[in-house]
Formats: structure tokens, C-alpha cells, sequence
């Protein structure tokens, strides 16, 4: 299989997929499982017990060296100096005007150094904005790709906690949510970070891709009937349950983190690239906001459909049916100023399908 | 599941497009295979069409919409709409279950029996799903 001639990389896990059964689909340049069975049945394993996913597509690049902290802050609209070691933050990388370059997690693992995790689709492009932006600063920071050398695996749901707990040497407890801490599962030597993009509990482990194998059996075995393997195919069903933002969807360089909703990851006070542009869009309003939508009815809004609102016309971004919500959901960006109750359309194959704005997340966990 | 060979029974017929025929007195059912359901993952939706609607061969009558995709339903012969499986409208979920069951979606009678000629036997069908799949 391939997408445009291109050969399509294989993440450490690709012959544990094949063995699974897993139907495998090109995905930002790599050969990926997007179910194993059925999108729902893991779907639901997630919201219910545990779903392991592997997502070795992503990219991990490490800041580094000297200057490493203030090229980092320079890139990342977030407060690096209230992420002290062992924290995680979620941010933007943004351009001049604003617009997203990516949307990334940031890793504080020492005192001057950081580790970015970043799209699959976009680890060329946030490496070259990285030296871009190096290059004008003059800095001397050293940017390392260790994307092909590291494993990522995402364990989420309400079992994922016990199950990590239990593989931990004794006396360590997991990190708390956006903590991380350097660990072993086993005697796996790991990066254990309390996040996910699920909308559960859980746990992304960072891990060697050498050992990547070993750490996917273990979970594996260790969670029995517990953990499912799960495929893109629910990652994206979960996400958009959750209202979390897909880079190429919500995100990309036409759009930026206000329009986004993603205010309070942007600390419009640091010295990040975009932030002057940013902070005259927090000032004046921005023009369109990222809307949540509940259409009446079964059929499912996709990406790119029209949306009609009484101030104007908008285009969903995302669109699925919710299998916990039960319920066809969407997202997608509509003029400013509609608020929750509103009604609105979303034109199907030519058909007018009416939908209410709703707040989102879609859905929410209830903490145990 | 990918895992083993998909079930295409002998007693159908067959389209390009993955929707199956199998004929039932003086009229035909129709509905997807299971190649077709397996490739579309959990169907949510389906679109149905009104009944007494007459229809040519590779005519859109309707839509099945997964999570992840969507995909026209092409008439596999010509004919008049007289049955529609209207319970689909619920449960979706049976196209996945019992594709060549529960999971029927039309019944047509045709403008003309002999027109099922045209389309692909079992093992036609089987070596055309296997050309795409590999299995």
C-alpha cells in the first residue's frame, strides 16, 4: 500500500497489528491499524475498561543545549516557567499571524531542556519552523528528531490506572494528570505520562522502539480480557466525543487557537511567536469560533459540509456518530456569537439536516 | 474482522459496487456484502428510499454511512422499489451483523429477470473481492 508512490513507514508494532488482525490504512505517511474488529467495540472497551493504542506515528523532538529554554518558549504558546520538571503542557506552535503550525504536548525533562511530542503529519514541518525559528533567534540550541527511535503507546480508560500501578516497581505510584515521570513497566525502561486524547483516565508510555514490542505484549498480558487494542479508528471517534482538536481538522495555519477555543493554553504574556497577532485577535474578537453540534437524526456531518446559522454560513471540521453519546455529533467553525441552544443546519448530500449548537465536550467523565 | 475468509454465499448474486441480489419469487432482495460492511466498519445510517420508486440498473437508491465512511447504494438491475427494510432505520447495526440477512435493504421487482445475467456469480465475485483485498 502506498499514498502517492511514497512508501509508507511501519511504526515497531506493524507485525503485531498484521497478527491481530487489524485492517491497516495509510496515515500520515505510515502503514496504521484503524480497527482491529469494530470502531465501536473499542470504542466502547475504552469509556468501559481499557483500550492500547499504538501511536509510534508521532513525533518526539528535544530542545536541548544552551539557549534550549527560551527557543522552546519562543516556539510554544503555553507557560514553559509554570511547567517546572515533570510537567506536561499541551500548546500551539503558531506563526507570526497566529495561524497553527501544530499542536503539541510539551515534556519540561530537565531544568534546560524540553521534549516536544507533535503530529505524525507535521514532524518535517515543525522541525524545519524549530530551525526557522532558531536560525532568527541566533540561538545555539540543539533540536534532535527521536521520532524513529521512540515508541509511543496510549493505554486509556478507567482500568488503565490499576493496570499501570501494577506494573510499576514497588512503592512508585503513577505520575498525576499532566505529570510525567521517567519509570519501568516491568523491566521495561519507560517514560510514563498521565495524558491521552481519549477524554478517559489513562496513561501515553513513552518507550525505545526497540522495546516497544515487549512493552505492547506486556500490557497485553497483564490486562487479559481488560485491555483491547484499539485502533485510529476509535482514537477519532473518542476525541471528537471529547471535543479535543485533530491538526488538519480544527487546526491548521488558517486558523488560529482563539477562533480554536483553545484560549487558556495560550498565556497571551510570554514571548511566543504569534503572540502580538493573538492578542489584538483576543482584543477585537475573533471573526469565527469552533462550535460543538448535535444533528437530529443519524446521518453523519463530514468534514467540509456546509453549516447555516442565522449570522452566517460555517463548515464542519469533524463529524461522526458518537457511539457513547449515541448521538451524531459534529464540529465545525461558524461565525462568532452563537451560543449554546442556537439552532443551525448542516446540508447532507444536498439535504438541510437540523442541529442544535451545544456546549462541548460532547462528553464528559465522571470522576471517580 | 479481517482475520478470516469474507462470506459470500452461493445462493446471490453479485455487483462491482459490493451489493449482493438474491431472488425471491417474482421479486429480488438486495443489500451489501459482507466485504462491504467489513470495509465500512460499524455502520450508523441508512438512508432509504421511498417505495414504488422505479429505478435503473447503477442508480444511487440510497446511502450507508460508517464512523469513518459513506457509500452510495448502487441499483443492481433495473426495477421498481417494492419493499423497504424499514427497521434499518434503528438498528443500522444489522448490515454488520447479518449482511445477508436481517440486513437486507430493498426488495425490487425487476423490469426484466433476465437482466440478472449481467451480474457476478459467487466465484466471481470472490476472485473480485480477492483482487482488492487479497483474501
Amino acid at each position: 500500500m502506498s499514498e502517492g508512490g511514497a512508501p509508507l513507514a511501519r511504526t515497531p508494532l506493524w507485525s503485531r497489528h498484521v497478527d491481530a488482525g487489524a485492517k491497516l490504512v495509510p496515515f500520515a505517511g505510515f502503514e496504521m491499524p484503524v480497527s482491529y474488529r469494530s470502531i465501536a467495540e473499542e470504542h466502547r472497551a475504552v469509556r468501559a475498561r481499557a483500550g492500547l493504542f499504538d501511536v509510534s506515528h508521532m513525533g518526539e523532538l528535544r530542545v536541548r543545549g544552551p539557549g534550549a529554554l527560551e527557543l522552546a518558549q519562543a516556539l510554544f504558546t503555553n507557560d514553559l516557567a509554570g511547567a517546572p520538571e515533570g510537567r506536561v503542557r499541551y500548546g500551539l506552535l503558531c506563526l507570526e499571524d497566529g495561524g497553527v503550525v501544530d499542536d503539541v504536548t510539551l515534556y519540561r525533562t530537565g531544568p534546560g531542556e524540553v521534549l516536544f511530542c507533535v503530529n505524525a503529519s507535521n514532524i518535517a514541518a515543525d522541525r524545519e519552523w524549530f530551525h526557522t525559528t532558531r536560525a532568527r533567534m541566533h540561538s545555539r540550541a540543539e533540536i534532535v528528531d527521536e521520532s524513529e527511535a521512540t515508541g509511543l503507546l496510549a493505554l486509556q480508560g478507567p482500568a488503565a490506572l490499576p493496570l499501570v500501578a501494577k506494573l510499576l516497581p514497588a512503592g512508585e505510584r503513577p505520575p498525576r494528570p499532566w505529570h510525567f515521570a521517567p519509570t519501568r513497566l516491568g523491566d521495561l525502561p519507560v517514560l510514563l505520562s498521565r495524558t491521552g486524547y481519549t477524554g478517559e483516565d489513562g496513561v501515553e508510555i513513552f518507550v525505545d522502539a526497540g522495546r516497544a514490542g515487549a512493552l505492547w505484549d506486556l500490557l497485553r498480558d497483564a490486562g487479559g480480557d481488560g485491555v483491547v487494542p484499539a485502533g485510529l479508528g476509535a482514537r477519532d471517534t473518542l476525541r471528537t466525543e471529547a471535543a479535543l482538536p485533530l491538526y488538519g481538522h480544527e487546526l491548521d495555519r488558517a486558523h488560529d487557537p482563539i477562533e480554536a477555543g483553545l484560549e487558556r493554553f495560550v498565556a497571551l504574556d510570554r514571548p511566543f511567536t504569534g503572540a502580538p497577532a493573538l492578542r489584538a485577535r483576543v482584543q477585537a474578537g475573533p471573526r469565527r469560533r469552533l462550535l460543538g453540534l448535535v444533528l437530529e437524526g443519524r446521518a453523519v456531518a463530514r468534514p467540509g459540509f456546509p453549516i447555516a446559522t442565522e449570522l452566517g454560513d460555517g463548515v464542519v471540521t469533524s463529524g461522526t456518530f458518537g457511539p457513547t453519546v449515541d448521538r451524531s455529533i459534529a464540529l465545525g467553525y461558524a461565525p462568532a456569537g452563537l451560543w449554546a441552544g442556537a439552532r443551525a443546519r448542516v446540508e447532507i448530500r444536498g439535504k438541510p439536516v437540523p442541529c442544535e449548537v451545544v456546549a462541548t465536550p460532547f462528553y464528559r467523565r465522571k470522576k471517580g | 474482522m479481517a482475520d478470516h475468509e469474507y462470506d459470500i454465499p452461493d445462493d446471490c448474486q453479485y455487483t462491482e459496487s459490493d451489493e449482493w441480489v438474491r431472488v425471491d419469487g417474482a421479486i429480488v432482495r438486495v443489500g451489501i456484502t459482507d466485504y462491504a460492511q467489513s470495509e465500512l466498519n460499524d455502520i450508523v445510517f441508512v438512508e432509504l428510499p421511498e417505495r414504488g420508486r422505479q429505478i435503473e440498473r447503477g442508480e444511487a437508491f440510497g446511502v450507508v454511512e460508517s464512523v469513518k465512511a459513506v457509500s452510495d447504494l448502487l441499483a443492481p438491475i433495473a426495477g421498481e422499489i417494492s419493499e423497504v427494510h424499514s427497521g434499518l432505520s434503528e438498528h443500522p447495526e444489522w448490515l454488520n451483523e447479518d449482511p445477508y440477512g436481517r440486513g437486507w435493504i430493498i426488495a425490487l421487482t425487476p423490469e426484466d429477470m433476465e437482466s440478472l445475467d449481467g451480474l457476478m456469480s459467487a466465484a466471481e465475485y470472490r476472485a473480485h473481492v480477492k483482487a482488492r483485498s487479497g483474501k
